[in-house]
């Protein structure tokens, strides 16, 4: 198989260098034992995730084109992004400066004030780190290079949010076979699929864990977390793949919330998609950061004898 | 005539009589319920076009009301009261006074963009309910919501240094909003995170607590973005006919 991502430049975001550190960790071990080559982004600056949205959405756009511009610098045509949140404003800002004038005219604006280079449409595509594994490796290629087989191992995938919607902005999803759903997403499916694990069900993929309002409105996340766990487990799942650090640290917070505050205690685990791949191409629980979660899966990954 | 879609009518606007007979006929309970008549003369005729003036409601005039955003809305499922459908109507014909009645819940839109996914007419509904929440704020409607605090405190760390650190965020968000920073829940997460975690981990964490990350080469960056949100705040001030030289927070 080819691998159009064989080398992409890397933007691993404010999240993954804090609570979500345990995704960059096993991200970057993932690419290695792929053979897959990650280059930083050199002195990149935060998306603004969902909160400087709510302040101007112009200036989110600009934040996200400094990035992208800043890949095309380093002579990158791809951006590889493992957080859903910089995923999305990157390619938000992608389909913004190829369709809305508006948010041309103060990218220019401000970019010449900052005295850098203006990022044009197209020059610059982000992907996901499901797209990127899925498309430089695929299924087979993985299967190939499986030495500790999830097999048996029951997980729900989460998606979230930010990964689909809105469509609009994802002009590469909805495209047949082989291309992203943004109704119903299955490249995590596939990928822990061919990892050996057996995904089921699960209807809630793409429901909000409320990580907007994670603490600025702590009940209502802990509700719709709630209603996201015990679905799981409703669906016989063990563990909760998640790709997004908001997620993730959502799911995880609001589970001892939930227990906490409503005495609503769940049992089932939360992990990084790549953790699970990492641990299914033999990395230890140590090298993808396992330690490093708030909840601790330590009980499941033994008696599955994983990591 | 029985009412059909009772629950989309205001309680106290129904009534009932237990006991009532109209000219020999008993009509008690169910039978004699009627809707209470009303009229309204106060209408705000610029509410729309002040919250299309706020970045986000630019396309709120496309609405031909079907409701798929409410149907598909995340915070609806748990709250039948937060209703963008309704809300748009409200805000097109200037029912200010029936807006206000939901102006406390308004701001809990957690941006999933279920509603700006399903709408056919590309409203962007979610855009619409920050803009109704910020123009709440402006007109001195609602003191300023928990969301736009955080909001605020993350936003005003980007433009200071490129980038943000979560315990720094976290300690802002508590102070702006008077909270305690030992919440139980917080606390017996942290204390599980602090039995488990490698040392080398927690240095890190301590490190970043203490040595602000940022952006190298953000100065020219931060000074285009601290005057353009100015720009920006006078002339939202200016559209909603307020005083442009304040400043809101």
């Amino acid at each position: 198989m080819s691998a159009p991502y064989q080398k992409v430049a890397y933007y691993p975001g404010c999240a993954l260098e804090g609570t979500g550190h345990a995704y960059d960790r096993s991200t970057r071990a993932v690419g290695k034992a792929l053979g897959l080559e990650l280059v930083d982004l050199e002195h990149w600056n935060c998306c603004g995730a969902m909160e400087v949205k709510n302040v101007d959405p112009k200036l989110q756009t600009y934040l996200s084109a400094r990035n992208l511009s800043i890949a095309k610098d380093m002579g990158f045509e791809t951006v590889m992004a493992p957080c859903n949140g910089c995923y999305h404003n990157l390619k938000k800002a992608e389909y913004d400066l190829a369709h809305d004038p508006a948010s041309v005219e103060v990218n220019r604006r401000l970019t010449a004030k900052a005295g850098h280079t203006e990022y044009q449409p197209g020059e610059v595509t982000t992907i996901h780190a499901l797209d990127w594994i899925k498309q430089a490796i695929g299924e087979e290629g993985l299967k190939a290079r499986i030495r500790n087989s999830l097999a048996g191992l029951k997980v729900a995938n989460y998606y979230g949010c930010m990964y689909t919607r809105p469509r609009h902005i994802f002009p590469e999803k909805d495209k047949g076979p082989n291309s992203e759903s943004t109704l119903k997403p299955h490249f995590m499916d596939d990928l822990l699929t061919a990892a050996g694990a057996e995904c089921v069900e699960y209807p809630l993929k793409t429901a909000c864990c409320g990580g907007a309002h994670s603490l600025s409105d702590a009940d209502t996340s802990t509700r719709l977390v709630l209603n996201l766990l015990t679905t799981a487990e409703a669906c016989g799942a063990e563990v909760i793949a998640t790709e997004c650090p908001t997620c993730h640290t959502g799911l995880e917070m609001h589970q001892v919330r939930a227990e906490k505050v409503l005495g609503q205690k769940t049992r089932v685990k939360i992990l990084y998609f790549t953790q699970l791949l990492g641990m299914a191409l033999g990395l230890s629980a140590r090298k993808v950061g396992v330690q490093e979660n708030f909840s601790d899966p330590s009980d499941l990954l033994r008696a599955r004898r994983l990591g | 005539m029985p009412i059909h879609e009772k629950s989309l009518i205001r309680r106290e606007n129904l009534v009932t009589h237990e006991r009532l007979t109209l000219e020999g006929v008993d009509v008690s309970g169910d039978w004699s319920t009627f809707i209470q008549p009303r009229v309204i003369t106060d209408y705000n005729e610029m509410m729309e076009q002040e919250i299309a003036a706020l970045a986000g409601g630019e396309a709120i005039h496309r609405c031909w009301q079907c409701g798929s955003c409410t149907n598909a809305c995340t915070i609806n499922a748990i709250n039948p009261e937060f209703n963008p459908r309704y809300w748009i109507y409200l805000i097109r014909l200037g029912m200010e006074s029936e807006l206000l009645r939901d102006k406390d819940i308004i701001w809990q839109c957690v941006s999933c963009n279920k509603c700006t996914y399903a709408c056919p007419r590309d409203v962007n509904p979610e855009g619409v309910m920050k803009a109704t929440a910020h123009w709440l704020e402006l007109k001195g409607h609602t003191a300023q919501s928990p969301s736009m605090a955080f909001d605020e405190e993350f936003s005003s760390q980007v433009f200071a240094t490129g980038k943000i650190e979560e315990g720094r965020v976290l300690r802002g968000f508590f102070a702006r909003t008077g909270q305690k920073l030992q919440q139980d829940w917080l606390m017996a997460l942290l204390r599980g995170l602090l039995m488990r975690l490698p040392v080398a981990y927690l240095m890190r964490l301590g490190l970043a607590g203490l040595i602000r990350p940022r952006t190298r080469g953000w100065g020219r960056a931060r000074a285009a973005l601290d005057d353009y949100v100015k720009d920006r705040r006078a002339a939202d001030r200016r559209a909603l006919h307020l005083d442009p030289s304040e400043t809101h927070q």
